[in-house]
């Protein structure tokens, strides 16, 4: 009955009909759907749960007093989303941690190591290899035989999580929303109001670092 | 040994573009390269496999979902919003 994917404008002029009616159970359905995404998307902002969801319910408040002024010039969704961008922004500024809105272009534009560290290759003035060089030198192993299995369970979620965590703001933002929710980049670089090369770069490292993370797992557990 | 090919990627170069290459994003020739290289090379096949079970595992994270508390509140937000308007 509800699509509001934003891909279907039909269908996401009904929702915005619907809640500027003030149809309850369309706004029960939007908040159920939406909020989890909502939630993840504030723990990338701020890494306080607790902060986090006051975030996404100030969100949801200017969502119920804003929607009658909604004009439809972007998705219901890419407008939810942004409100709470603009919010988690707002309160990290506040708060003084980030500086907001140039914070991810500084954070691509800044250095971060490697996908994968350079002394896992050959280097150019190795004594024997050296026409290997930029070669694999420390590969990486295999997971195993069914990987997938392993990566579903609890503890290996958990690692996931905390990898994540772990993540410099912007990284964390847009592996949350690309690989986490599964948005396609147009959305995501629509919502976070960057470039399609910015968050590309934000996403490589991002998810370098997660793989860093199990492959260490992995040669934990096979070791 | 055989020497490589003067244009061939050499493995630590091809780490650093295969997100490019999961998004599609890479130009036709750097494609075939990439491609290329995976041909003839198991250790980066094995990495861009990697990539491609994190990127699965990512998707995979369960759901967040709304407490009855904060949704009832909400309700009642949105319900007083409409008594007022």
């Amino acid at each position: 009955m509800l699509d509001d994917s934003g891909e279907n404008e039909s269908a996401d002029a009904d929702l915005v009909a619907a809640l500027q009616r003030r149809d309850e159970s369309v706004f029960t359905t939007v908040v159920r759907r939406y909020h989890g995404p909502l939630l993840r998307l504030a723990l990338a902002h701020h890494p306080s749960r607790a902060v986090a969801e006051e975030i996404v319910q100030e969100a949801w408040l200017a969502v119920v007093q804003g929607i009658d002024r909604f004009e439809r010039r972007s998705s219901f969704k890419t407008w939810l989303f942004r409100i709470l961008v603009n919010r988690a922004r707002t309160r990290a500024e506040r708060e003084g941690r980030t500086v907001p809105f140039s914070s991810l272009v500084s954070e691509v534009e800044s250095e971060d190591g490697p996908a994968v560290p350079a002394d896992r290759f050959v280097p150019t003035d190795h004594p024997e290899w050296a026409q290997w060089a930029g070669h694999w030198m420390v590969a990486p192993k295999s997971w195993g035989e069914s990987p997938e299995r392993a990566l579903i369970a609890r503890e290996t979620r958990a690692l996931i999580e905390a990898a994540i965590a772990a993540l410099p703001a912007g990284q964390r933002q847009v592996i949350t929303l690309r690989d986490v929710e599964g948005w396609p980049s147009e959305e995501v670089c629509n919502v976070l109001q960057i470039s399609e090369t910015n968050q590309r770069v934000l996403l490589h490292r991002a998810r370098s670092r997660v793989r860093a993370a199990l492959e260490r797992y992995f040669d934990a557990e096979s070791r | 040994m055989t020497a490589m090919p003067a244009d061939e990627l050499t493995c630590k170069e091809l780490v650093e573009l295969v997100t490019a290459y999961v998004e599609n994003a890479l130009p036709p020739n750097d494609r075939r390269r990439f491609e290329e290289h995976l041909a003839t090379c198991e250790f980066c096949t094995e990495y861009l496999r990697q990539i491609r079970l994190t990127i699965g595992a990512l998707g995979n994270l369960p759901d967040e979902s709304i407490s009855l508390e904060a949704l009832a509140e909400l309700q009642n937000a949105f319900r007083s919003f409409r008594s007022q308007g």
